[in-house]
């Protein structure tokens, strides 16, 4: 018997495990899957519950109901991965693992201890965090009797997973205080470590606009150095300093910690990964989906989507002796919620920057690209259906997983 | 004064695109180094060298200009020290001084 093995059964993994689940033969392989947690946290709808829109319940399912029965699911932290031997460690019953493949899905978590001052004094007090449930609840809270005042978005560190989630914030807030008639008493600023509204150029200015449009300000290139909760202040290295009195940040993210001890990643404990073939740079029956991986791409859920047809694909040609394709091109493809039930999609790859234009989708579209409109609102709240509905099993989406330029003005 | 007149002429014939980085970071030189950090009013002491050595290392590794976190993770430079010895934005400028492209680093 043959193990195929999975680590992380978020978003990649439960995609993996559903897609392998059918492909491998019964007889000849087992296959398994390990998580600590047992929640699966739509982790998209973090974005909506500081303004009341979703609720906890409304993110949270159990992970084994996305878990095909011939797929053994391991309840239990991951101890250290020895890729050398091919074997991992796991701290439940210091269980040993041998495996023949091994898929990496082990995603991209916060760490706001690594800025200064963050998490000591104002920790969910008037600073939030939005990226984890309790941090998304606690900001809900605080908003429901919050009177006004200046309210600072600060990106601590690049690369964030959902890139388009700060802005995505700020509009929705902006709305939020609209709505409750006061967002004459609310001053928005944006901090960024960029420098400007987003990652790539075009896209950019046009949110940017955007942004402005709205009342708020854009601070770029700022690149916080220390949180002082006692006088209500951030700092920069380069010695600029901004008041808030409700601080919303999108703290330093990095891979899991047990790739930290395995001594897998980067700097960051993202694992060095082809970024066309999604196998692992160093050991070649180790794959990587997801947000665990170093590849230049958007850490999404779509984008973890686009991976997995290559990296199925990849790993099946593997196990017959050939060589991987390079097939993944980056694409990522995001709807920007933008506030009074707008939204704005952008669609683009490593090559291909996000350009205005159409968005052809067969039964829902057009939406439009990189441009308010109702339906692309609607498309994103429809994504939380499709997610545990269609995406999650690995089925069949109305995308292809290479970018298209039909609709796009180049 | 005779450095400034060293400095114009090791530049004479490098290459840059709009932003000020170099085209071919193989063209690179310990002088065009100094030359281009006197261009940014930079003096280049010991410890902005351990950061260049370790900018072209890197590129020579990985075929990247490094991020500060690669830098302060890597190099015994810390974050703070970093941002003083390259004002306006530390790794750009450790990598227009090491002749090395944008860093990339943010998707
Ligand atoms: C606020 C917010 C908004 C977002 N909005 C969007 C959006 O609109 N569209 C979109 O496409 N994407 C969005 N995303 C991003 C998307 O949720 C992620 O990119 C996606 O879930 C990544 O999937 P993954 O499998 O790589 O990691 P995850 O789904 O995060 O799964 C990682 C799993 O690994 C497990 N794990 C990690 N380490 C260990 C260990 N040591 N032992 C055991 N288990 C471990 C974790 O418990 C977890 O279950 C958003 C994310 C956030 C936070």
């Amino acid at each position: 018997m043959k193990t195929f093995l999975i680590l992380g059964a978020g978003t990649g993994g439960t995609m993996v495990a559903n897609k392998m689940s059918e492909l491998l033969d019964p007889d000849e392989w087992r296959i398994l899957i390990v998580d600590r947690d047992e929640t699966h946290f739509y982790q998209p709808g973090f974005l909506f519950i500081p303004f009341g829109i979703y609720g906890p319940s409304d993110v949270v399912k159990p992970k084994r109901n996305f878990i095909p029965p011939n797929v053994e699911m391991i309840l239990s932290d991951i101890e250290v991965i020895e890729p050398e031997a091919s074997r991992v460690k796991l701290v439940e019953n210091n269980r040993v693992i041998s495996y023949d493949y091994l898929v990496i899905s082990t995603g991209s978590h916060i760490h706001p201890e690594e800025t200064e001052g963050m998490v000591n004094g104002g920790w969910h007090e008037n600073i939030f965090d939005f990226y984890t449930l309790k941090g998304a609840t606690a900001l809900s809270r605080f908003l429901k009797f919050w009177k006004g005042g200046r309210m600072v978005l600060n990106i601590a560190e690049m690369p964030i997973k959902c890139p388009v989630a700060p802005l995505e914030f700020i509009f929705l807030a902006d709305w939020f205080f609209h709505e409750r008639s006061m967002r004459d008493d609310v001053e928005i600023i944006f901090t960024t470590p960029l420098p400007g509204a987003f990652t790539k150029p075009r896209a950019s200015g046009i949110l940017g606009g955007i942004l402005a449009d709205k009342g708020i300000d854009l601070v770029p290139d700022f690149n916080i150095s220390e949180v002082d909760s006692s006088t209500n202040k951030i700092k920069s290295y380069d010695g600029r300093e901004i008041d808030y009195d409700l601080l919303v940040t999108i703290p330093t993210n990095m891979g899991s910690d047990v790739i930290e001890r395995s001594g897998m990643g980067d700097e960051l404990n993202f694992i060095p990964t082809n970024k066309h073939t999604l196998q692992s740079e160093k050991w070649e029956n180790v794959w990587i989906i997801g947000d665990a991986g170093n590849v230049p791409a958007s850490k999404a859920g779509s984008v973890a989507h686009f991976m997995l047809d290559v990296v199925v694909e990849n790993i099946l040609r593997h196990m017959e002796g050939l060589a991987p394709l390079p097939k993944f091109d980056g694409h990522a493809n995001c709807f920007i919620e933008s506030g009074f039930e707008k939204g704005i999609l952008i669609d683009f790859n490593y090559d291909v920057e996000p350009l205005p234009g159409k968005f052809p989708l067969p039964g829902l579209g057009p939406f439009s690209l990189l441009q308010e409109s109702p339906a692309n609102h609607w498309g994103k709240i429809a994504f939380r259906w499709i997610y545990w509905n269609v995406l999650l099993k690995g089925g069949e989406m109305p995308f292809e997983s290479q970018m298209t330029m039909a609709g796009k003005w180049a | 004064m005779t450095d400034q007149i060293f400095a114009t002429n090791s530049l004479d014939n490098v290459v840059f695109n709009e932003e000020g980085f170099m085209d071919d970071a193989s063209a690179w030189t310990p002088e065009i180094g100094e030359a281009i950090a006197q261009t940014l009013g930079i003096q280049l002491t010991d410890r902005h060298w351990v950061v260049i050595n370790f900018a072209r290392n890197e590129f020579e590794t990985n075929g990247e200009a490094p991020t500060i976190r690669r830098i302060t993770k890597n190099s015994g430079v810390e974050t703070k020290e970093l941002y003083a010895l390259f004002p306006g934005g530390a790794a750009k400028i450790a990598a227009k001084i090491s002749g090395l492209p944008k860093p990339t680093g943010c998707i």
